[in-house]
């Protein structure tokens, strides 16, 4: 009883502090609108960037406002395929959305579970665990990322491993650390000597426990696998041409950003700014709010 | 203390084994080199020919096997593409990318420190409201995005900066540099800047978080309440503290720098390793890719390393632990 009536106290306490702070609000709203926009991109798009009957080779490379055969104007231009930018960048978000989502939300649930039980086992399984980490951690995420995708080729799943395997090791040590601190208090020393089973206890009451720094870690690594997935694609070892995500549109403008194109590498580019500034903008007051040593 | 080392250098040896095996596998099992390397309609006999040359025809533990011996001799194979000892294309490849990451780990500190203690210092002012927002941008902003736009402003509007390349080289011990001509130079900055942008944020978030939390900290309100000016406290005090993590971030980066480099390499045609790697992936040059992961993995092996002996030397509970 007493937990259901101070769990929504303290959110509502953390949702009041957060409110107070104009910019990472706005941050907020930024994701949450780009976020039903990429769900919705089927119905907000003027073109299916798939189709490829739809496209028209004459409409290709017109600047924004270009009015095409489709008889609606393209308001941001079209890149060197005909695509109408605005819905290539709307189907490019969802792709790159997806990606990080899904590569950040598997690292976490590898994260949360490896590390809390590291913790929660302790002795030599929980040393030769954390080295391991430790060793993972000494290489930086964006060579990681680029190895595995590089040996994997392209592809969708290829790429949601890479991007997993590139940022487990951040959830791991975050976990551990704070699971190892929930490990020694006494509730989790009673919950054991009820006697409840070693598996409930890390998952009802180390792992909820240990779950404000976690989130924090999950706000950024969402936001950079977005920036690693684009980078990657970039550079040719990510996506395969068939999923335009942002990186690739970016990448095919590219060329045409030297003769004074600038819209087909822009405007993508810019949604992936946004994007991941918001994002990280959200995840700085979050890690600001929960973080007791800043509190005075 | 002499068991720990030999214990640490002993798991280093054990790690470099196992990323062999990994490198190497992980690259036999990407795509089939033959059909790169010949022509679809050369003759069988041409194909066979090929394929023995290269042993390719081998079975997979065989070619693990000659692959370890000859790289204990030094010798990486030969490049598929450009025909020449892969250990000689990544020697001429090296000084480009080292220098690139030197400058660009330097300009990081140099100008990320001083900023970042900055705003630690004085976390509500203005000026420090603006350097964390220009560092959060740093962070957000993927390092390819920044080179495109570098180009765009400076290369083609402007014009005033080159859009790559490394431009004059002047040749010191067999090696070419460009930081000592001034063409070199000015092919320099773009690429050296963009490298370094990411590691700038970097430091200045790791200074001002440093800085702040020591500033709220009991050591410095009695500093305060004894008198000591502001300035002595923060050279005395908050700068010496902040300065342990930041040089073991100064050494890790180093290498990530070079990790990293890939990205701004082929966004500036910088021809550097990174150019190198990207370049040999796309054309399945199995060799070069293989002496690029080893050698990257050997880079920061043997950093963690020296930083793990650096403490053991210098943490004195480290070292009653292995003198036990």
């Amino acid at each position: 009883m007493t937990l259901s009536l101070t769990k929504p106290r303290a959110g509502s306490e953390f949702w009041a502090e957060f409110r107070g702070h104009p910019a990472a609000l706005t941050a907020a709203f930024v994701v949450a609108v780009i976020i039903v926009l990429a769900i919705l991109a089927p119905l907000v798009a003027p073109q299916d960037p798939y189709d490829l009957a739809s496209l028209v080779l004459r409409d290709a490379r017109r600047p924004p406002g270009y009015v095409g055969m489709g008889g609606y104007t393209h308001i941001l231009g079209t890149d060197s395929q005909g695509r109408d930018l605005f819905s290539a960048i709307l189907y490019g978000l969802r792709i790159s959305l997806q990606m990080g989502l899904v590569a950040g939300g598997i690292a976490f649930a590898i994260g949360a579970l490896v590390g809390s039980t590291a913790a929660y086992v302790g002795g030599r399984f929980e040393a030769f665990v954390m080295r391991l980490i430790d060793l993972q951690l000494s290489f930086p995420a964006i060579l990681m990322a680029f190895v595995v995708a590089a040996l994997l080729g392209q592809g969708k799943s290829q790429l949601i491993v890479a991007l997993t395997f590139s940022q487990y090791a951040y959830f791991v040590r975050t976990a551990h650390g704070a699971a190892a601190a929930e490990r020694r208090k006494d509730y989790v020393e009673a919950a054991l000597s009820i006697p409840m089973s070693g598996w409930f206890v890390v998952t009802r009451h180390i792992l909820p426990n240990a779950l404000p720094p976690l989130i924090v870690v999950a706000t950024v690594q969402v936001a950079s696998a977005i920036s690693l997935e684009a980078t990657l694609s970039f550079l040719g070892v990510g996506l395969p041409p068939t999923e335009p995500s942002l990186g690739m549109l970016i990448s095919g403008g590219f060329q045409y950003l030297l003769s004074g194109r600038y819209w087909i590498s822009i405007y993508p580019g810019a949604a992936l700014i946004v994007l991941i500034m918001a994002i990280n903008i959200v995840g700085d007051q979050v890690r600001d709010q929960l973080n007791p040593r800043l509190k005075k | 203390m002499t068991a720990f080392i030999v214990h640490r250098i002993w798991q280093a040896l054990l790690v470099m084994l196992v990323m062999s095996i990994l490198v190497f596998a992980g690259v036999f099992l990407i795509g089939n080199p033959v059909d790169v390397l010949i022509s679809p309609d050369a003759t069988q006999e041409i194909r066979q020919q090929v394929i023995a040359q290269y042993g390719l025809d081998l079975p997979i533990w065989q070619q693990y096997l000659h692959f370890m011996t000859s790289l204990l001799q030094g010798d990486f194979g030969r490049s598929f593409v450009y025909n020449m000892p892969v250990s000689e294309l990544v020697a001429s490849r090296f000084p480009a990318t080292m220098e690139l990451a030197t400058i660009a780990v330097l300009l990081a500190s140099v100008i990320g420190i001083p900023l970042g203690v900055y705003a630690g210092y004085r976390p509500d002012g203005w000026p420090s409201k603006i350097i964390m927002a220009v560092s959060i941008l740093g962070f957000s902003v993927p390092t390819f995005w920044i080179g495109l736009m570098m180009i765009v402003v400076f290369a083609v509007e402007i014009g005033i900066m080159p859009a790559g390349g490394r431009g004059d080289v002047v040749s010191i011990f067999g090696m070419p540099w460009s930081f000592l001509t001034i063409d070199g130079l000015h092919h320099l900055v773009l690429p050296a800047v963009n490298l370094s942008l990411f590691k700038m944020a970097m430091m200045i978030r790791l200074a001002a978080s440093g800085t702040r939390e020591i500033m709220l900290t009991d050591t410095i309100k009695f500093a305060r309440a004894a008198g000591i000016s502001e300035l002595t406290i923060l050279r005395r005090h908050v700068l010496r503290l902040i300065s342990i993590p930041l040089v073991t971030v100064f050494g890790l980066e180093l290498g990530s720098t070079i990790a990293f480099a890939v990205v701004t390499e082929t966004i500036f045609s910088w021809p550097g390793l990174g150019k190198l790697i990207i370049d040999s992936i796309t054309s399945l040059d199995r060799p070069v890719m293989v002496a690029y992961l080893m050698l990257v993995s050997l880079l920061f092996i043997t950093i963690n390393l020296a930083v793990d002996l650096a403490y053991a030397v210098l943490d004195p509970r480290m070292r009653q632990r292995g003198g036990k």
